[in-house]
């Protein structure tokens, strides 16, 4: 495991290219293209004020920078650094802009999502969704590309409009039996769309691509309902994770639950290898003052070293007790996410923050939790095989295979906290983003993982 | 003195009920009627009396009957009968105011008598009575009180029932307070959502107002446009086209046409991998079949020659089903029936073969039990005694194995020292010394073997010597002694001459020999030729 030098960030925006051959990082106005391998600097942009947003088109010639305070999208060329694209919104504002999947159209959500302009840049036509909701998830495209699914809502009611992307008709409109949709999926087939309601009712239909209404399900009345949901890359399965703790498995043939994943506190199957996070007290370094520390000691003493230990069952997790009269309470499955060969399943429930629980999917059962020492932050599956990255927010990445897992401290003077985790296309390199810095930790196939494993032990 | 005798005359009797009769028709006072009433118990008892006091005094006995009432008086504390004497041995004569004021006397204390016995039994009258009263009041209280506990009981039950019927109330109740809260909860926190979202929505509605007043009032507005340094081909290549109403409907039809065909894709590769399935499920399915109807067969050829119904039926199924299998091979589509055909038979089948196990199993067990009588059922102990050897013999021979070649790695493996390539070379070496090590002992050995041969030849030598010498000796002395007797035979000295010549030919035989041998002795002998 090898880590780069530590270069400087601002708001997390750091994005691979979708080639992976570039990396795309902001510091305050300035757009920063490094080369994905070597970090050399190959173009450097300026925009005209704090970028918000940053994004790679599809076929990784352009990127859009979004500066929601001024209004403006500005769209830059890689090969042709001399070539500009300036879109200011005006009057009507911008909070939101995303890029078209054949790369060449951009979407701008204007303030108070009034409507959504699609601006060409191959054309000067200039085309207008109106009535687009505000909801969580609102806008989703096909995986191909080639269709887009819209949440609008007009009278008091929930539409979805599905658009061909290429000439931006609409195919379908048709209504939804929810009370407030909250979120929009395409399945990665890309003929089947979820969507689903609010927390306050629990309820996911599905709908194929000509706007037929497949199945709906419901797992239970009043309580708090879905908070996230997840399909499987073979579009097997749908994960939906809700308020209760739980997450539910749908499968494509029959849109009925084949199983329910709960998430206790307390874990009792021996089957289950259960990884604690253990810091491993600092040696003593009396008379070795000047020593410089080996690269995987802390520098300062607040970081110490940590590694995995198997704890033996039964375990009991932290919980955290939500306050009760808040509404979006801290409950409930918070994050969800397949691995890219859909074996694996891996959740997080806002209950048990510090937890990472991973499931089988091949099995349906629970394969493995990792607790950490501090809540969880954001979690992601390499994109090649079933290896997952894991960040709290200290100074270390934690990576779990079914092999075992591995604690890494990001190396460098003072504290690189670690707010969030991007993988690189291949698997072989991982971004590492902090509030100021990031830097990238390339990952040799298979040998020389890491300092300190954790022991399977007899798991079978 | 006398004795007393109640006497009852039955005349005496009539005479009492006479007198009863007659003094039951005077009306008199209730004392004098109580009176009566004693007087008429008394009167028999007086008439007993009297014909007693007839008895008691006769006209012969009545000095003895005074002096004994006069007694008996006294006793009783009346002052005497007889007047005071005078004298001693005077008769006393009977003081009649005394006898008349005993009389009454007696006549006060029987009256009183008879009034106490009066009393008395009226008392008693009164306390029988009583008694009765009381005992049927006792009874009845009894009963009141085995009434009232059994109606205590029935209470104390109904009560027990009551409280019962309380707690399992008390348990609805409280489930469903329970309940009743959890849908409070519920609904507050349904309440705290939607509260959320209200203010949410009403912030973002104020914000609308402020802008909407704020471009209100704004005169100048910022004009909504992009600007682009020039404009980027398409990604796919392909030029825009125009838009007409002609060119609008068909591209309408496409993308209505692509969306089918994108569906219909996805459906037909979803049914092929489900028909693979299915096919590939059936051919287990089938295989199972064919596999299961096998290992029955054999076992029913046995029965096939009995008249059973049972197998007649089976036969008749696994006719039947081979049947089956080629029309199944046949048709090959997934029908109802044919479905339905399959599953039936392959349950069956399954029923069938499950049964004849749990024959074998019980089998199994009672040769277990009974003894090994039966030579081709080899009981499961036997076999599992048997395979635990075997495993365990193939363990340590891998064991074996795997120490086998620890050593020989062991040996390859080692790092090159001086001690240990010198070792290592002895090891090399190990062979051939061992047979250098045989060589040499089976040298020593012949050579020891030879040194025996040689000494014994040379022992054997010297006795030949030994030998020759006392031969030669011998045969000087009978030469001598021919010699001696040549002299004086001579036709015997032709033979003699023979003999010495045969002799002396042997002796010159033997004597270089004997010459040789201290020549070979010598050690420097010339033998260079």
């Amino acid at each position: 495991m090898n880590f780069s030098e530590v270069f400087k960030l601002s708001s997390l925006l750091c994005k691979f290219s979708p080639d992976g051959k570039y990396l795309a990082s902001c510091v305050q106005y300035r757009l920063v293209v490094r080369d994905a391998n070597t970090l050399q600097i190959c173009q450097l942009y300026t925009c005209l004020d704090q970028i918000q947003h940053v994004e790679w088109s599809a076929d990784s010639l352009f990127i859009l920078c979004a500066l929601y305070k001024r209004g403006l999208v500005q769209v830059w060329s890689l090969e042709q650094p001399e070539w500009h694209c300036k879109i200011d919104e005006g009057s009507a504002g911008l909070v939101a802009s995303c890029w078209s999947p054949d790369g060449r159209h951009i979407l701008n959500t204007t303030e108070f999502h009034l409507r959504i302009t699609v601006w060409s840049l191959c054309t000067k036509s200039v085309s207008y969704i109106k009535y687009p909701k505000a909801c969580q998830q609102g806008i989703t495209f096909t995986r191909d590309g080639r269709y887009l699914a819209l949440a609008e809502r007009r009278d008091c009611k929930d539409y979805v409009s599905i658009l061909v992307c290429s000439d931006w008709q609409l195919l379908r409109h048709f209504d939804t039996d929810t009370q407030d949709l909250a979120g929009i999926e395409w399945a990665p087939n890309g003929c089947v769309l979820a969507a689903w309601d609010s927390c306050l009712e629990y309820k996911i239909l599905l709908y194929s691509l000509d706007g037929r209404l497949l199945s709906t399900f419901c797992a239970y009345e009043w309580s708090l309902g879905i908070k996230s949901v997840a399909w499987s890359p073979s579009s097997q399965f749908l994960a939906v994770g809700s308020y209760d703790g739980k997450v539910r498995i749908l499968n494509h043939v029959t849109w009925k639950m084949i199983t329910e994943f709960g998430h206790p506190a307390t874990i009792n199957n021996p089957k289950i290898v259960v990884y604690k996070e253990a810091e491993k007290s600092p040696p003593l370094v009396l008379g070795r003052l000047a020593f410089p520390p080996p690269r995987a000691a802390a520098g300062p003493l607040s970081s110490t070293e940590s590694k995995y230990e198997v704890a033996s069952v039964p375990v009991s997790l932290q919980t955290l007790k939500p306050a009760p009269d808040r509404a979006n309470p801290r409950i409930g499955i918070g994050a969800m996410a397949f691995s890219p060969d859909s074996c694996f399943l891996a959740t997080r429930s806002d209950s048990v923050p510090t937890a990472v629980w991973i499931w089988d999917i091949q099995k349906l059962r629970l394969l493995a939790a990792l607790e950490q020492l501090s809540a969880v932050r954001c979690f992601q599956w390499d994109p090649r095989q079933a290896r997952l990255a894991i960040c709290t927010g200290g100074s270390k990445v934690y990576l779990w295979s079914p092999a075992g897992c591995v604690s890494v401290q990001v190396p460098g003077e003072g504290d690189f906290q670690v707010l969030s985790l991007c993988w690189h296309l291949s698997g072989d390199s991982l971004a590492l983003l902090s509030k100021d810095h990031f830097c990238l930790c390339f990952l040799e196939t298979e040998q020389g993982v890491g300092t300190a494993f954790g022991q399977r032990g007899d798991h079978t | 003195m006398g004795d007393w005798m109640t006497v009852t005359d039955p005349g005496l009797s009539s005479e009492s009920k006479y007198i009863s009769q007659y003094t039951s028709e005077t009306k008199m006072s209730p004392s004098s009627l109580y009176s009566q009433q004693v007087l008429c118990s008394s009167i028999p008892l007086s008439k007993n009396v009297h014909s007693f006091f007839s008895a008691f005094c006769t006209e012969e006995n009545i000095e003895q009957s005074i002096s004994y009432l006069d007694q008996e008086l006294t006793t009783f504390g009346f002052p005497s009968l007889y007047e005071e004497s005078k004298g001693k041995e005077t008769k006393r004569e009977l003081n009649i105011v005394a006898v008349l004021n005993c009389m009454n006397e007696l006549l006060v204390l029987q009256r009183k008598n008879l009034l106490a016995q009066e009393n008395v039994e009226t008392q008693n009258l009164k306390l029988g009575s009583d008694m009765d009263h009381l005992q049927n009041c006792y009874a009845k209280l009894k009963e009141q009180l085995e009434t009232s506990r059994r109606e205590m009981i029935g209470l104390q039950e109904r009560d027990r029932q009551l409280q019962c019927k309380n707690r399992n109330l008390h348990q609805l109740l409280k489930n469903e307070k329970d309940e009743v809260q959890k849908l409070q909860n519920i609904i507050a926190s349904r309440a705290t959502q939607y509260n959320h979202d209200m203010k949410r929505k009403e912030r973002e509605y104020n914000k609308l107002k402020e802008r909407l007043h704020q471009l209100v009032m704004n005169k100048k507005d910022k004009k909504i446009a992009m600007e682009v340094l020039n404009y980027v081909g398409r990604a796919d290549g392909k030029r825009g086209s125009w838009r007409t109403g002609k060119t609008e409907a068909s591209f309408f039809l496409r993308n209505e046409d692509e969306m089918y065909k994108i569906l219909l894709n996805d459906y037909e590769y979803r049914q092929k991998q489900i028909l693979m399935e299915n096919a590939e499920l059936k051919k287990v399915l089938q295989q199972m079949k064919k596999e299961m109807i096998s290992l029955l067969s054999p076992q029913k050829q046995k029965p096939r020659e009995r008249a059973d119904d049972s197998t007649g039926t089976v036969i008749s199924d696994i006719e039947e089903d081979a049947g089956e299998l080629s029309r199944e091979s046949m048709w090959d589509l997934s029908c109802e029936t044919v479905r339905e055909q399959l599953t039936n038979s392959i349950r069956k089948q399954w029923r069938i073969l499950k049964s004849h196990v749990e024959k074998l199993d019980n089998q199994v067990s009672k040769v277990h039990v009974e003894g090994f009588n039966d030579e081709d059922v080899i009981s499961r102990q036997d076999h599992e005694q048997e395979t635990e050897k075997l495993e365990l013999e193939i363990q340590q021979c891998k064991e074996m194995i795997k120490t086998q070649q620890q050593l020989l790695q062991q040996q390859l493996a080692t790092a090159c020292d001086d001690d240990t390539t010198s070792l290592l070379r002895d090891c090399y070496l190990l062979e051939e010394k061992e047979r250098l090590k045989e060589e040499w002992s089976l040298f020593k050995e012949q050579k020891k073997n030879f040194e025996k041969e040689r000494r014994s030849f040379t022992e054997a030598a010297i006795r030949l010597g030994l030998e020759r010498k006392a031969f030669e000796e011998e045969r000087a002395s009978w030469l001598k002694q021919q010699f001696l007797n040549m002299t004086t035979f001579d036709h015997q000295n032709s033979e003699n001459v023979k003999l010495l010549s045969a002799f002396s030919g042997s002796s010159d035989r033997d004597n270089p020999t004997v010459h040789s041998r201290p020549r070979q002795k010598k050690p420097h002998v010339p033998s260079v030729y």
